[in-house]
């Protein structure tokens, strides 16, 4: 299930968009944390496409990598939003390999 | 003669310290660090624009941290500082590492590895789901970016930062559903004598525990985790408690994590010796007392070297970068070199009654059911393990590795190559000697392909 905040309420707003669909994150969120407060999970692991939202958040486990729309990948716990990031997690391009 | 090249890897409280005593003995060192702002992962610091105080953020531990902080400020000007960069391998003494996409090398007289640790990780069937965090993931949500892993979380596993991290989410204001401790009440009683080697830290613990109890979090000990549950993403664990009756919570997170395991790859590129300690069941750089490695003119400090802890680490870093002046034939202060091993030899005692206290559950790898996720980057489960072992005869970790992908993934074995060795270990009937441990390979993390060399640093 998703984060939640619980401190450091008051940071101007951030707006993404996730798979087309606009987000809002706040100043200084990383991409991992502008995700998961609003979703539960950010990417589908590579061989069986279940959910993954990332484990170790301090850039070891490499579980948190997504995708942007112009087919860079970064890792989302150490990434900063930026305005205007296009994330990519559940368009066809990027679900196609787990596709049976 | 030009001064010699140091280079210190790694802005946490070891690398802190050590910078900044090489830098009081006239020396200029490059420091290189993977993070935005020094202080390694336990003094994390927030982005710029975060208003909590640094006793909301550290709670007993805000004086340290600030310390280390503004020693590593004040020391900007007289250090060349790398942030943000990545060292991704060492060989014929160059570092090599990557700024984004800009390759740099560092040749170096003198390299001391500060390169701290990560979770140790135990896993659950069901770890691999969505939700499902490290000890480490849940407080730095926390610590860094104000948030926690679930409105309603479970911390499970063993060791200090089980009790710290439930803790710093009750005072946060999250509900902690319960705090399940694999270790039994009898360890930590046995591991007083140990503990008491730190009175004030001990002490630290227990207000730790009588915090949760007043906030009503309900502490279980000597339980086994049998599954986190949930369709994808965690929704709770099962598990069974020390008399043997199940039980179930349910959670919208679950953080998990037994004590913590040293970043050795490093070290192991740069050919440093590692040992088993059959006590903590890791393998560990082989130091002598001041942080020498089995290399010459390389160092080892922190919990990359030795489980000291943050102040452990900022006496280990002072003492390795006094090796490192001694051996490059810089006057050092005998007495301060001896005042600083014998603070980090009773450390070391406190740190031996944490293994007894909190004991790595080494005997749960042989009980985990066949499907269960070991290496949750390339999906292998624990009877794709057992078979490469069995049917193939892989006693010998990377051999199993070849073989079943266990650890070939991108976290490069850091969270199942502690359990999968347990596992191997456990089907073949041997000793985790005979295991071995996983290959450092570089590069150690993912570089992008695009890097390109910006010429020697």
């Amino acid at each position: 299930m998703a984060f939640t905040r619980l401190a450091e309420t008051g940071r101007p707003p951030v707006a993404f968009t996730v798979d087309g669909i606009a987000a809002e994150g706040c100043e200084g969120d990383t991409v991992m944390v502008a995700l998961l407060t609003a979703r539960g999970h950010l990417r589908r692991e590579e061989f069986g496409g279940t959910p993954r939202a990332g484990f170790c958040m301090m850039g070891a486990c490499q579980d948190c990598w997504v995708r942007l729309a112009d087919g860079s990948r970064i890792r989302a716990c150490t990434t900063p939003l930026s305005p205007g990031m296009d994330i990519r997690i559940d368009t066809p391009e990027d679900t196609w390999p787990t596709l049976a | 003669m030009a001064d010699p090249r140091v280079i210190v890897l790694g802005a946490g409280p070891a690398g802190v310290r050590a910078a900044q005593t090489l830098v009081a003995a006239g020396l200029r060192p490059v420091v290189i660090d993977e993070a935005p702002r020094a202080g390694g992962q336990i003094y994390r610091r927030p982005p710029p624009g975060f208003t909590r105080s640094a006793a909301a953020l550290y709670g007993t531990e805000a004086g340290r941290a600030t310390a280390v902080h503004e020693a590593f400020d004040a020391l900007k000007a007289q250090v060349d500082y790398h942030p943000e960069t990545l060292a991704w391998a060492i060989w014929d003494g160059v570092v090599h590492a990557a700024k984004g996409a800009t390759a740099l090398e560092f040749p170096y007289d003198a390299l001391l590895l500060a390169t701290g640790a990560t979770d140790r990780l135990m896993p659950v069937p069901g770890w691999d789901q969505a939700g499902a965090w490290s000890l480490g993931a849940a407080q730095i949500a926390l610590k860094a970016q104000g948030c926690g892993i679930g409105r309603r979380v479970v911390f499970a596993g063993s060791g200090p930062l089980l009790y710290l991290v439930a803790a710093q989410y009750v005072k946060a204001g999250a509900e902690v559903a319960a705090v399940l401790d694999t270790a039994p009440k009898s360890a930590q009683i046995r591991a007083l004598p140990g503990l008491m080697a730190r009175p004030a830290v001990l002490a630290k613990g227990l207000v730790l525990r009588a915090k949760l109890l007043r906030a009503g979090v309900p502490v279980h000990q000597g339980v086994t985790l049998t599954r986190i549950t949930g369709s994808g993403e965690a929704d709770g664990i099962s598990w069974r408690d020390a008399r043997g009756a199940e039980h179930h919570i349910a959670a919208e997170a679950v953080a998990l994590g037994w004590h913590l395991r040293p970043e050795t790859q490093l070290a192991d590129l740069a050919g440093c010796a590692l040992r088993l300690d059959p006590e903590t069941r890791l393998w560990l750089p082989e130091i002598d007392p001041d942080g020498r490695s089995s290399v010459p003119r390389v160092y080892l400090a922190g919990d990359g070297a030795r489980l000291l802890g943050a102040d452990g680490a900022e006496a280990a870093g002072r003492l390795a970068a006094l090796a490192a002046l001694q051996d490059m034939g810089r006057p050092v202060s005998a007495a301060e070199q001896a005042r600083l091993r014998r603070e980090i030899a009773r450390m070391d005692r406190f740190r031996r009654g944490l293994v007894t206290a909190f004991p790595w559950p080494a005997a749960q790898a042989a009980a985990l059911p066949d499907e269960t996720m070991i290496c949750r980057c390339e999906a292998i489960t624990a009877g794709e393990i057992r078979a490469a072992v069995t049917g193939k005869g892989a006693k010998e970790i990377n051999r199993a590795k070849a073989l079943s992908r266990l650890g070939m993934g991108r976290c490069q074995g850091r969270f199942c190559g502690v359990a999968g060795a347990e596992l191997i270990a456990a089907a073949a009937g041997c000793g985790l000697d005979e295991v071995g441990r996983i290959r450092g390979q570089a590069p150690v993390k993912p570089l992008p392909v695009a890097a390109t060399p910006e010429g020697a640093a």
